[in-house]
């Protein structure tokens, strides 16, 4: 029961986790705290050269929220908003499916280990919550997908 | 003493499985589980004696005030109080902001050059005094206060082994109130409420007490907490949610400008203005909640019927048990008194390298509910430099054998998290 929560890939995010404090130059950032278990995440969004998103992160927590924030920033490094979106739409979305979700591999690779998660209403802010920071660093910073800034601009 | 084993029978929950595992309850400190006894009560209230009370003249009418008073009457007696001195309030908390909002609409009432009781007056210059280990209900309300009146909050600090460190000059003559937890829900500490309650009287100011984790773990007489006032909840102490009490000594409730205001709570209403009933209804607006107020005095009945003695001891015992089990373990590091001196029965500890949260759930798999996180006392996490820990609470149901399978959780985290780190590596 507990291997269906802590996936190896969880674990390994955890104990080595990817993209944590690295340097990059800041356009915004978003500091988010999970009240009922105190929880917090920092992250710092930038735009590379390219127009791709720079993602960075500190925080401390339990093991679901460090690893999401480590898998997250793998995902999300590199992508242009508009390659951001569709990923960031489909943590959230399986994150809302209580477990009845199977998820698909080739938009959210490690993130799939997550699914499990959504089985503990408990621990979902802890998965989402460098999420929800992402968010909103993308928002300060105005990079945002097209479409999400269209629908905004309306 | 008395059979755990046999009053286990009384609570249903207990005999369920969680998880497909039998429950192990430890988490009586965030609210206890309530027997069949008061569920009966609440029951009997409202399948034969329901209607509202202190209005209508009918039978139902009187025999549910009547048997709302005489809930009111044995709640006071379980903690030596007078009957007018104890007001219901939803829970701990409001009984709490009850009296903040007594200074601060007092104090709005002073600005207006209106007559109140300069007691409750407060401003710049003044100063609150809570500590460091309070849980939030009782350092929120007074940080509002302070932000609402220019007062200054003040707090004794936590030594490092848990206890209150009593530097003096935190109460002085700019100290209007001072406001205590007996028992930490987070260290477990029991603290010297009587002697900080005299250091506030000696410079003039009230004090109050929070009885949430005392009251249902250990025998409590108001009367030798020196204090003005205290407040605690039902659910802790097996009644139900949605009552807690406020006690406080007649002279000060009956000054004291209202909270809620509205029916029930009235002398005279006019159109220009009203004039207020005497306490405890001057603090109890609109329809109260009968049912629970019942089922808390039956849940005071079924203590006294254990003996709070044999409570506090029966505890006393599985504490000791915990924190010599606990002591045991390679990288659990217990936060809160080592011993059994001036000690409740709440333990939270920490363990290297996992966090409370993933202690909790690995617990949890087992069956074992306990609470993690800050426990509502954020300020006292940060004084131990730990971001949450895990907590153990045990009650009345509880033995020791309770404590072995949440020892067994404990290394079954610490293996799984261990395990992996091999596996990683």
């Amino acid at each position: 029961m507990s291997e269906d929560l802590y996936q190896e890939i969880i674990l390994d995010h955890y104990k080595n986790p990817r993209g944590k404090s690295v340097g990059i130059v800041s356009l915004a950032q978003s500091y988010q705290v999970n009240p009922t278990c105190g929880d917090e995440v920092t992250v710092d969004v930038g735009r590379g050269s390219d127009g791709t998103l720079l993602v960075s992160y500190e925080g401390q927590g339990c093991s679901i929220s460090q690893a999401s924030a480590s898998v997250m920033s793998e995902l999300i490094n590199g992508k242009t908003p508009d390659q951001a979106e569709p990923i960031q739409a489909a943590f959230l979305e399986l994150m809302k499916s209580k477990g009845q979700l199977e998820p698909d591999e080739e938009v959210l690779e490690d993130a799939i280990a997550f699914a499990g998660v959504s089985k503990y209403p408990a621990r979902i802010k802890c998965a989402l919550i460098s999420w929800m920071a992402l968010s909103d660093a993308q928002i300060k910073a105005q990079l945002t997908a097209t479409a999400i800034t269209t629908t905004r601009n309306e | 003493m008395f059979d755990v084993e046999k009053l286990r029978a009384d609570f249903p929950i207990l005999s369920r499985t969680v998880r497909g595992v039998p429950l192990v309850y430890l988490d009586s400190g965030a609210t206890s589980q309530k027997p069949s006894q008061v569920l009966d009560a609440e029951r009997h209230f409202y399948e034969n004696s329901n209607a509202a009370v202190h209005r209508g003249a009918h039978a139902l009418a009187e025999e549910a005030t009547d048997a709302y008073e005489n809930a009111r009457l044995t709640i006071a007696n379980f903690v030596g109080a007078q009957v007018e001195e104890v007001v219901f309030t939803k829970n701990a908390t409001e009984g709490i902001n009850l009296v903040a909002y007594a200074f601060s609409n007092a104090t709005d009432k002073a600005r207006q050059g209106l007559e109140v009781d300069q007691r409750f007056v407060v401003g710049p210059g003044d100063s609150i005094v809570v500590t460091e280990m309070e849980h939030h209900a009782n350092l929120v309300p007074w940080q509002e206060l302070c932000a609402k009146t220019g007062a200054t909050l003040r707090w004794f600090g936590i030594t490092d082994d848990g206890r209150l460190d009593l530097e003096p000059g935190i109460i002085d003559s700019t100290t209007k109130f001072v406001s205590i937890v007996h028992q930490s829900n987070l260290l477990g500490t029991i603290n010297p409420v009587r002697e900080i309650m005299d250091m506030a009287h000696a410079v003039g100011a009230l004090g109050m007490v929070d009885l949430c984790q005392s009251v249902p773990h250990m025998p409590v007489d108001v009367n030798e907490l020196g204090a003005d006032f205290a407040s605690w909840s039902g659910h802790k102490m097996l009644g139900p949610t949605g009552i807690g009490i406020l006690w406080g000594k007649s002279d000060l409730l009956n000054v004291m400008p209202p909270f809620l205001s509205g029916g029930s709570m009235i002398e005279m209403v006019h159109m220009e203005g009203s004039t207020y009933a005497p306490a405890p209804q001057r603090f109890e607006a609109g329809v109260p909640m009968v049912a629970q107020a019942i089922g808390l005095a039956r849940a005071c009945d079924y203590l006294t019927e254990l003996g709070m003695e044999n409570v506090f001891e029966h505890e006393q015992e599985l504490t000791a048990y915990a924190l010599e089990e606990l002591a045991k373990l390679v990288g659990v590091r217990v936060i809160g008194p080592l011993t059994n001196v001036d000690r409740g029965s709440a333990v939270s500890f920490v363990v290297d390298g996992i966090h409370p949260h993933d202690v909790g759930h690995l617990m949890d798999a087992k069956g074992v509910a306990v609470r993690v996180g800050h426990h509502c006392c954020w300020p006292t996490c940060r004084r131990f430099d730990v971001p949450a820990t895990t907590r153990i609470t045990t009650y009345i149901y509880n033995d020791k054998s309770d404590i072995d399978q949440a020892i067994a959780g404990v290394k079954s985290a610490q293996a799984f998290f261990g395990a992996s780190t091999k596996a990683s590596a």
